[in-house]
């Protein structure tokens, strides 16, 4: 089930190089109904999932490489399966988006796409160490292509950014990840959620770890390739980048920095901390100021994942829960802010939120629709972005209350710059031609919205589902993250 | 040698004897009919016929050791082994450069009986068990190159490839014999297993011994372009006719590393502590100069040049962690190797045709006129880079895996930040061809070998990149007569 969802894309992308070429409606509708597929499963593997069960659940194992130690295991829990259906979800979201604006080699950035969904979901799914490594750098092929090829005018900067920045954090992971295996005697993540290491080995390992993954959630100061990788990727990818890319790298603390090495994960709790309250306020801040569209809510991401990152390093079941619920809110709400810039960007060819101004009275249903998002970007009441906030900062409380207090200031700072972005981009007189110009969004875009506005509602006044599949997960997560593993117990005391 | 019964079994031989026999008697053929019909018989025999040793060498592959002259002959799982990439990498360079060769006004039959002799060189290395047949296959091997990097006689860049290659390489070559003698001097023989012995046996050796070790690193460094013995290797590589850059790209260095293997693995062992820390300082220059001087390059040779330099810093890597994980990782990095170079030059040769392809920037555009050779050539570039799931991520997890476990975490971290830097002139070529558009029109046409070689080597890079089981399988075999 769970090898079927992660490679049927992949077929299906080898499906389209043989019966897409030049013909591109052909490419469109095959790479579409091949998403929807992946969809239906995933759902499936959602209705035979049992909440109850804390571990890993539909495991698959196969040895692949004995000589190397590797195997080929999957499984899904509480916390990878929210991923794995935001994926699937996104993915063909993304793929009708690009219907019309995406309109030369058709064929290859459906492909191109298919992979990468085939590869992120494999990340979550991933249960033996280095099978998530490979999938976690095999994603970054397809993402290169897809910014550097369909993306916008300096394209190429911001993929080889995205692909160095990415691949630079990462290669230390390698080392970190042979390293843990190569003591623990294992490359299987079940198996080393109970293995024992030193303390020094942990504070490296988790050193090594927090590169790779700070530069993927993006953590301030290194965030600084995801302005410019959303600003020129396509609307779709721009979408899959802050909806699921983002995501791999927290996905990446909870996974393993905290269960794996939680004695230094405690350790560097604060410093995670200090750098996710920069983050939120500094990255809010200077989303004030942006000019573009894009840019601005790609800094907005940078923001909100730092309020994920305070909820996951706040180590206590409310802080867990709303910060994976968080990334999950993210993915829906920024996905949607993409598309919806996207919208607009595919009439009027521009970002600049100057040149924008009265399009509310050009398009009365955009405007309610990017309303919706921008009020759950904000964390109003009623929406899921702030049962997300409500959580991590309940979280954040009961773990140091000076975090809460600045992370909340970043709340006040996030509704600001959404609001004054929503007023200058809808509201106003027109003084822009093409503005006039503009007609109401049509059905094929309006579809894109539907899911993701029953989701944003769905979760704002009834969580429980979504806070039961990962409930069983995240307390087993908070007992792991309790765990004194070190050898040596009495030089951990000594350093406390 | 005993004053008993020589001892000679010729039937260990025989790969070696045919591949000599073929040259030989295709000189012949070559001065009596030298037309363009001779020409192709020449160029038909000597690849059959390297198939045909191959297949025949390839009988012998098992676990069993056996020796003749009295030890200065091995025959075991890692001579068969290492034959068979040395038969690799000397056929498919061969036969993709047949339109190159042809179009050039280089078609003489003297190219392939060089290539023989040169691929007779590396086989006799692979075998040796003595400074004498190493020393001999080594001079034979490089001499025939030397001749072959100034095949254009007409062109003064490959003259001064020729010239250049010949005066660094006979230094080298200086500097290996001179090793060579304080070795003996200190030892008292040449004899690898007898050289061992001595060390082993901890008898006292005169400092002199450490300097005769050093310089024989120091000459094979240079066979296999490590930094800082690299210097040669761009020039070279951009004179030389691409054809002959694709063959001296991987096969000298194979040969190289199986003498290093022989001579170190057997000899020097029980010296590791000494010799070990020089090659984790050629590991860690020729990452350095593999990484940085290839950014700059505009010439594709040249960058392939620099990027080989990078490679053979990972299997120094290897080298340097001494345990079997990294004997057996470096072999494993430089069976991925051969491919992916065999396959990026296939490239190379292809523009070569057209009078273009020398220059990063002649690939501007390539993935808009001809998608599917893009997107392979693309494959091959992640690869190198060391990107899953492809083969050469495999090759660079191996090496790092054995340096982790042999505490060089530090030089596996510098190594894996390289890794990084590599990958950018790695992925210029990529943004050239996919994300630039250019007016002229390719005209490549791709000859059936050239399909073929691609090919296959593609398939090997995919294949082994997400199944190398097999592949690990007979390396283990293979670096097998080392571990005791």
């Amino acid at each position: 089930m769970l090898s079927l969802v992660t490679f049927l894309p992949l077929i299906g992308a080898l499906v389209i190089f043989l019966i897409g070429r030049n013909r591109d409606n052909v490419a469109r509708y095959a790479a579409l109904t091949v998403s929807l597929l992946t969809l239906v499963v995933s759902l499936q593997i959602y209705a035979g999932f049992d909440t109850s069960i804390a571990g890993f659940q539909m495991v698959e194992s196969k040895t692949w490489l004995p000589a190397l130690g590797l195997s080929y295991a999957m499984g899904v829990d509480g916390i990878s399966l929210p991923f794995i259906l935001l994926t699937a979800l996104l993915t063909p979201l993304c793929i009708l988006s690009s219907w019309k604006s995406i309109n030369k080699r058709v064929m290859e950035f459906m492909m191109a796409f298919l992979a990468l969904e085939s590869f992120v979901i494999g990340v979550f799914c991933a249960l033996d160490f280095i099978l998530f490594y490979i999938l976690w750098e095999a994603m970054l092929i397809p993402m290169f292509l897809i910014i550097g090829v369909w993306g916008g005018p300096r394209r190429v900067y911001a993929a080889l950014k995205f692909f160095l920045y990415t691949l630079a954090g990462s290669v230390l992971m390698l080392i970190a990840v042979l390293a843990i295996g190569l003591k623990a005697g294992t490359f299987s993540i079940p198996e080393l959620m109970d293995a024992q290491f030193g303390y020094q080995f942990q504070i490296w390992a988790f050193l090594a770890f927090f590169i790779a993954f700070a530069v993927k959630v993006p953590m301030w100061p290194v965030h600084t390739w995801l302005p410019d990788a959303h600003v020129e990727a396509p609307t779709a990818g721009s979408v899959i980048l802050a909806g699921i890319l983002l995501k791999m790298g927290a996905y990446g603390f909870i996974r393993f920095s905290i269960p794996i090495l939680p004695d230094a994960a405690r350790f560097f709790a604060p410093m995670v901390f200090t750098l996710s309250v920069v983050a939120i306020i500094y990255t809010a801040l200077v989303a004030l100021m942006q000019k573009d569209l894009k840019k601005l809510i790609a800094y907005s991401s940078v923001s909100h994942m730092g309020f994920v990152t305070i909820g996951l390093f706040a180590l206590n079941q409310q802080g867990l829960e709303g910060g994976i619920l968080q990334m999950v809110n993210h993915g829906i709400v920024s996905g949607a802010l993409f598309l919806l810039v996207g919208v607009i960007y595919d009439r009027m060819h521009t970002r600049e939120i100057a040149k924008f101004g009265g399009i509310a009275l050009r398009m009365p249903i955009y405007a309610v629709i990017f309303m919706l998002f921008t009020m759950a970007s904000v964390g109003l009441p009623g929406t899921n972005g702030f049962v997300g906030e409500f959580l991590i900062l309940l979280g954040a409380f009961l773990a140091n209350k000076y975090v809460a207090l600045f992370a909340a200031t970043g709340v006040v700072i996030g509704a600001a710059y959404m609001l004054w972005m929503f007023k200058k981009v809808l509201f106003g007189e027109i003084h822009n031609e093409d503005v006039k110009a503009l007609k109401e969004i049509t059905a094929r875009e309006v579809v894109l919205f539907v899911p993701l506005i029953v989701l944003v509602f769905w979760i704002g006044f009834y969580p429980a589902p979504f806070l039961e599949m990962m409930s069983a997960s995240v307390g087993n997560l908070v007992e792991q993250s309790q765990v004194v593993k070190t050898i040596g117990t009495a030089a951990v005391a000594a350093v406390h | 040698m005993s004053a008993q019964t020589l001892d000679i079994n010729l039937s260990l031989l025989v790969p070696e004897i045919l591949i000599s026999l073929l040259a030989m008697a295709l000189l012949l053929l070559t001065a009596w009919r030298s037309d363009a019909g001779g020409q192709k018989l020449v160029r038909m025999i000597s690849a059959i016929g390297i198939i045909v040793v191959a297949v025949i060498t390839l009988g012998s592959f098992g676990t069993m050791t056996e020796t003749t002259f009295d030890g200065l002959f091995i025959n075991d799982a890692f001579s068969v082994y290492m034959k068979l990439l040395l038969f690799i990498s000397t056929l498919f360079p061969l036969v993709m450069s047949w339109d190159y060769l042809v179009k050039n006004g280089i078609d003489k039959g003297e190219y392939q009986v060089l290539s023989l002799f040169a691929l007779l060189g590396g086989m006799i290395m692979a075998s040796s068990g003595d400074f004498m047949t190493l020393y001999l296959g080594l001079e034979l091997m490089s001499l025939s190159i030397y001749v072959l990097a100034a095949f254009r006689r007409d062109d003064v860049r490959s003259n001064e490839a020729g010239l250049k290659y010949f005066i660094l390489g006979s230094l080298a070559s200086g500097l290996l014999l001179y090793g060579i003698t304080l070795v003996y001097g200190n030892v008292g023989s040449t004899s690898f297993s007898e050289i061992h012995a001595h060390l082993a046996s901890g008898a006292h050796l005169g400092e002199s011994l450490s300097v005769g070790i050093i310089l024989i690193l120091s000459g094979f460094a240079f066979k296999i372009a490590a930094a800082p013995f690299h210097m040669w290797s761009p020039d070279v590589y951009q004179g030389a006719p691409t054809s002959v850059t694709a063959f001296m790209g991987a096969m000298p260095k194979i040969a190289a590393f199986a003498g290093i293997y022989r001579i170190f693995l057997d000899a020097f062992i029980p010296l590791f502590h000494e010799w070990g820390m020089v090659l984790k300082l050629l590991a860690l220059l020729s990452l350095a100069v593999g990484a940085f001087a290839a950014i700059a390059q505009t010439n594709i040779k040249r960058m392939l040049a620099y990027s080989s330099i990078g490679h053979v810093g990972y299997a120094l890597i290897g080298l340097a962690a001494g345990n079997q994980a990294g004997f057996e990782a470096v072999i494993t990095y430089l069976s991925i190797y051969i491919f992916m170079n065999i396959g990026v030059f296939c490239f190379v040769l292809m523009l070569n045709q057209d009078g273009i392809g020398e220059e990063i920037e002649d690939y501007k555009g390539l993935s808009s006129q001809r998608p599917i050779l893009a997107f392979v050539l693309a494959l091959f570039m992640f690869s190198m880079a060391g990107i899953p799931p492809l083969a050469g991520f495999i090759g660079k997890l191996v090496i790092f895996k054995a340096a982790v476990e042999a505490d060089l975490i530090g030089l596996a971290a510098v190594g894996i930040l390289f890794s990084a830097v590599g990958a950018f002139y790695y992925l210029r070529i990529v943004k050239f061809m996919y994300f630039d558009t250019t007016e002229s029109q390719f005209g490549m046409t791709v000859s059936p070998i050239s399909k073929a070689v691609i090919a296959i080597t593609s398939a090997v890079v995919i294949v082994f990149g997400i199944f190398p089981g097999a592949l690990l399988e007979w390396v283990a075999i293979s670096v097998k007569p080392f571990i005791s």
